[in-house]
């Protein structure tokens, strides 16, 4: 299962929701071995297309020092999909590098840049099985 | 001194589990196959043979003291003793 707070999911659709047509991309950053998704970093789609995403190597060079700096791992590793299901497909599960990040996917399908609700699921994927989970959105993560 | 290898999560099978291992080797196409001889399997993890030559994964950063080796010659980037190597697989995905 996924606990995560209202403002970091919050963060996720609105992100995406901006970013829609193009595929968004980013992590949620948490202390190592902790599950608690605590950091949103919004990363750039350096493919910048509505089919795929990829983030820039030399900012994701950046991002894992700066995680080992301060002794975290990214919790949660978030795209959108914007015309498809939030579902992984072949070349994310394929891709998928980070057996202990829960995957969360995002569709912006239905509304695009607008209001409304999104299919917000997270998922697992491990040696190219993919799980899906619960995702439960609290007010705050317990202390 | 040896260069220091930061290996990532998912090669961490190949590793013990070891974070950073010790490599040896004046380029790095030379130091991924030091890294093979002590753990066997990393090399395949690290790059493919395309068209009859070896090359680097798609989807696989490696980094010499930071410059991504894409940009610096590749498997014939030029190592030396002291030299940090970090191996990042790259995050992405596609919705088709």
């Amino acid at each position: 299962m996924l606990t995560i707070d209202q403002a970091t999911y919050d963060a996720i659709v609105a992100h995406a929701k901006r970013d829609h047509p193009d595929e968004a991309c980013g992590i949620v950053a948490g202390p190592e071995g902790s599950d608690r998704p605590e950091r949103v970093v919004e990363m750039v789609n350096a493919a910048g297309s509505p089919t795929f995403y990829e983030f820039d190597s030399t900012e994701l060079l950046e991002l894992y020092k700066e995680m080992w700096a301060r002794d975290e791992e990214p919790v949660v590793i978030y795209h959108s999909h914007t015309a498809t299901e939030a579902y992984p497909s072949r070349t994310d599960i394929g891709l998928a590098s980070e057996p202990g990040a829960h995957y969360v996917l995002v569709s912006t399908r239905e509304h695009g840049n607008n209001e409304g609700p999104v299919e917000f699921r997270s998922f697992r994927i491990v040696d190219g099985e993919v799980t899906e989970e619960e995702v439960n959105v609290v007010a705050a993560l317990p202390s | 001194m040896a260069i220091e290898v930061r290996i990532p999560t998912i090669l961490r099978t190949y590793t013990g589990g070891e974070k950073a291992v010790a490599g040896n080797g004046a380029s790095l196409s030379a130091l991924i196959d030091d890294l093979d001889a002590g753990h066997p399997g990393i090399k395949d993890r690290l790059v493919e043979e395309k068209d009859g030559k070896v090359d680097l994964r798609r989807f696989v950063n490696v980094y010499i003291n930071d410059e991504d080796v894409r940009f610096i010659g590749g498997l014939d980037a030029p190592l030396s003793d002291g030299d940090q190597v970090v191996v990042l697989p790259a995050v992405a995905g596609g919705s088709v």
